[in-house]
């Protein structure tokens, strides 16, 4: 056995998980029947949006996987960066578009319009909704793809940046921390639900799903190609994820999320990491919701509401935490049933005088369903995989020393 | 040489003095027994010198470039060289044997260091494993070992860290009679190249430890010096061993 340890490879793989590659292969086998069962199709357009969604949904769920299974941050408002990334490419997509529009209407004029009153022609069309027509200042870089783009990584970036540098300086953890997060959300919604907020207050950004440049392209064409970005995307994230959280990094956040004070006596600065963490999974997840919103075709404030983040916690506890497949597992298991139920696919069940409607009671299955979970099977679904290839281990923990459950009688006899 | 100068802290609690205007000073290498009757301040010195307390006045200085401690985070102290053992062992019990170690390495620990930088050193992890006898169990989750054997996981991370201060909060509890010998022999291997702190109650440990003693009371310093000599103190009797 001491030869064994002395023959450990110095350099550990990367990824080690084997977990990683099963996920990747049956995700490439997934994309790929879609891909066929669309083009014959056997399923609607509307479905390859429903799916490419969940792909995105998916992609934020293994963020919060880490920001919470992992490091043990209970961040309730990681909606918000979802949204905001919506929101950094729903601008680039409106301009363009109305950009294409006013250029047509204009077309016919006898002279050619300046610059400006272009500018002021794009103005009206989309603030006209709000009583405006001017541009906002946050619109200023709407005509740069690439700078919008920019914006999707670096808008909730910055947000998570600063606002985590405070909460984690503070030493907010726990409950607290999950309340100022739900507070954080929940304020930038109020804030985009008014009008004068520079992105159309309640009614959003419209219109996303008409790509501009490819005016040409079917929408049946357009959503199979955002199927695929969702799927390269989370791909590309699990990969991330699946390295951030092997070696030592993996074991110091793991560390972090169950004796915090314990790390810093190591000399880790665990602010350092949590803020890390944070940020990461705020960046990733402004990308899956830049992903997710123009195949969505709308996003506006009810978006990033402190529900919609709630529920991203509950894909992840039903899923199962701290095993990033088993978020993706929580988030299109729970998210698709969701739309089955809420979308009349379940039949009413007639209870005598009273019939049970699904889109009312579905709410009332899920809570009960996160509380089952939390309490009967705090593995989640994931867990299964766990019976199934009997890695169960001796669960002995909690023998913390002499005064609970010490072992020193029966060392003592040794 | 000196590395450690405890001068003049005290701290107080909602009113009540736990540290009263205590200094002590320790050498490198040099092992040293603090003990006291509950409530003397042991704990809350360790906390005060490892960050975690900020005390209301005094000042501790440490290593060769007399650097202030108080005001530094947890952390950093640490990385300074100042390692902590408690009382009861304290290891991350979802994580294997290795994984604790390979934290504990001492390497740098900014987190894109920690991320990019991947290799751990086999070698050493090894090594120490070898010393804490654990070497057959590297692979097991550190949950499942018994309570002895984390008390020696803990012990090899602290090992790991290499700290030039060791402090070491009740080492003999809930031991064998065995392990007590074999842990004494340890601490006092330990403090040939290093300062050790042990905060003990047990004063046949303290008796094997065969050092200087620092009797505390009520925040201060009692009484200093060997074990005979502190124990013939007219002080120390009165309050802590002939009660």
């Amino acid at each position: 056995m001491t030869d064994a340890t002395m023959t450990l490879p110095h350099r550990t793989p990367p990824v080690r998980q084997t977990s990683t590659f099963g996920f990747l292969a049956a995700l490439a086998v997934f994309a790929v029947t879609v891909t066929v069962l669309a083009e014959q199709g056997a399923i609607s357009t509307s479905f390859v949006k429903t799916l490419g969604k969940t792909l995105c949904l998916c992609l934020a769920a293994v963020a919060m996987d880490v920001v919470w299974g992992y490091t043990g941050i209970l961040s309730l408002g990681h909606m918000a960066f979802f949204g905001l990334g919506g929101y950094a490419i729903g601008m680039w997509l409106m301009y363009a578009r109305t950009e294409g529009l006013v250029v047509q209407s204009l077309a016919s004029q006898p002279l050619p319009p300046t610059p400006g009153e272009l500018r002021d022609a794009i103005g009206s069309q989309i603030f006209g909704v709000v009583g405006s027509s001017d541009f906002p200042l946050i619109w200023m870089f709407a005509d740069s793809l690439f700078l919008q783009l920019m914006m999707v990584v670096l808008v909730p970036g910055m947000l998570a940046l600063v606002f985590g540098w405070l909460a984690f300086r503070s030493r907010v953890t726990g409950v607290y921390l999950s309340i100022l997060t739900q507070a954080m959300t929940l304020a930038l919604a109020l804030y985009l639900f008014q009008n004068d907020s520079g992105l159309r207050g309640n009614n959003g950004l419209s219109g996303l799903q008409n790509i501009p440049g490819f005016e040409n392209t079917s929408q049946a064409a357009l959503s199979l190609g955002f199927f695929w970005a969702s799927a390269v995307a989370l791909a590309l994230g699990y990969l991330l994820f699946a390295w951030v959280v092997s070696g030592r990094m993996g074991s110091v956040l793991r560390a972090v999320r169950d004796d915090e004070a314990r790390v810093r006596f190591l000399g880790y600065h665990v602010e350092s990491f949590k803020l890390f963490a944070f940020v990461l999974t705020a960046v990733v997840t402004g990308i899956a919701g830049a992903l997710y919103y123009p195949q969505a075709g709308i996003i506006n404030p009810n978006e990033i509401a402190p529900i919609a983040s709630i529920y991203l916690a509950v894909w992840v506890a039903i899923g199962g935490r701290g095993r990033l497949y088993g978020a993706v597992i929580g988030a299109a298991f729970v998210s698709l049933l969701s739309s089955w139920f809420t979308g009349g696919g379940a039949p009413a069940i007639a209870l005598g005088g009273y019939s049970l409607q699904w889109t009312d009671w579905w709410l009332v299955l899920l809570g009960l369903s996160f509380v089952a979970v939390t309490l009967f099977a705090p593995k989640g679904i994931g867990g299964l995989v766990d019976l199934i290839a009997d890695r169960r281990r001796p669960d002995r923990q909690g023998d913390y020393g002499p005064d609970k459950g010490a072992k020193r009688a029966e060392e003592g006899a040794e | 040489m000196t590395l450690l100068e405890v001068d003049g802290i005290s701290v107080t609690f909602d009113g009540f003095r736990a540290i009263n205007s205590l200094s002590l000073s320790m050498g490198e290498p040099e092992l040293r027994a603090i003990i006291g009757p509950n409530g003397a301040g042991k704990t809350t010195f360790m906390d005060i010198v490892t960050g975690k307390t900020r005390p209301d006045s005094g000042r501790v200085v440490w290593g060769e470039d007399n650097r202030d401690l108080i005001g530094m985070s947890e952390s950093a102290i640490a990385r300074a060289g100042i390692g902590r053992k408690f009382q009861k062992p304290t290891v991350f019990e979802d994580q294997t044997v290795r994984e604790n170690l390979a934290m504990a390495l001492k390497a740098r620990r900014d987190p894109f260091r920690v991320l990019f930088r991947r290799a751990d050193n086999a070698g050493r992890i090894a090594e120490l494993a070898d010393e804490i006898s654990l070497a057959d169990h590297l692979m097991r989750k550190a949950g499942e070992l018994s309570h002895g054997q984390k008390q020696w996981l803990e012990i090899g991370m602290l090992l790991a860290q290499e700290p030039r201060l060791l402090l070491v909060d009740e080492p003999a509890a809930g031991m064998t009679p065995a392990e007590r010998g074999h842990t004494a022999d340890l601490l006092k291997r330990l403090a040939k190249t290093r300062a050790v702190i042990v905060v003990e109650h047990d004063m046949e440990f303290v008796r094997r430890l065969d050092c200087k003693v620092t009797v505390l009371h009520e925040g201060r310093v009692l009484a200093e010096g060997s074990l005979d000599h502190v124990t013939k103190n007219r002080d120390v009797i009165d309050v802590y061993l002939g009660r």
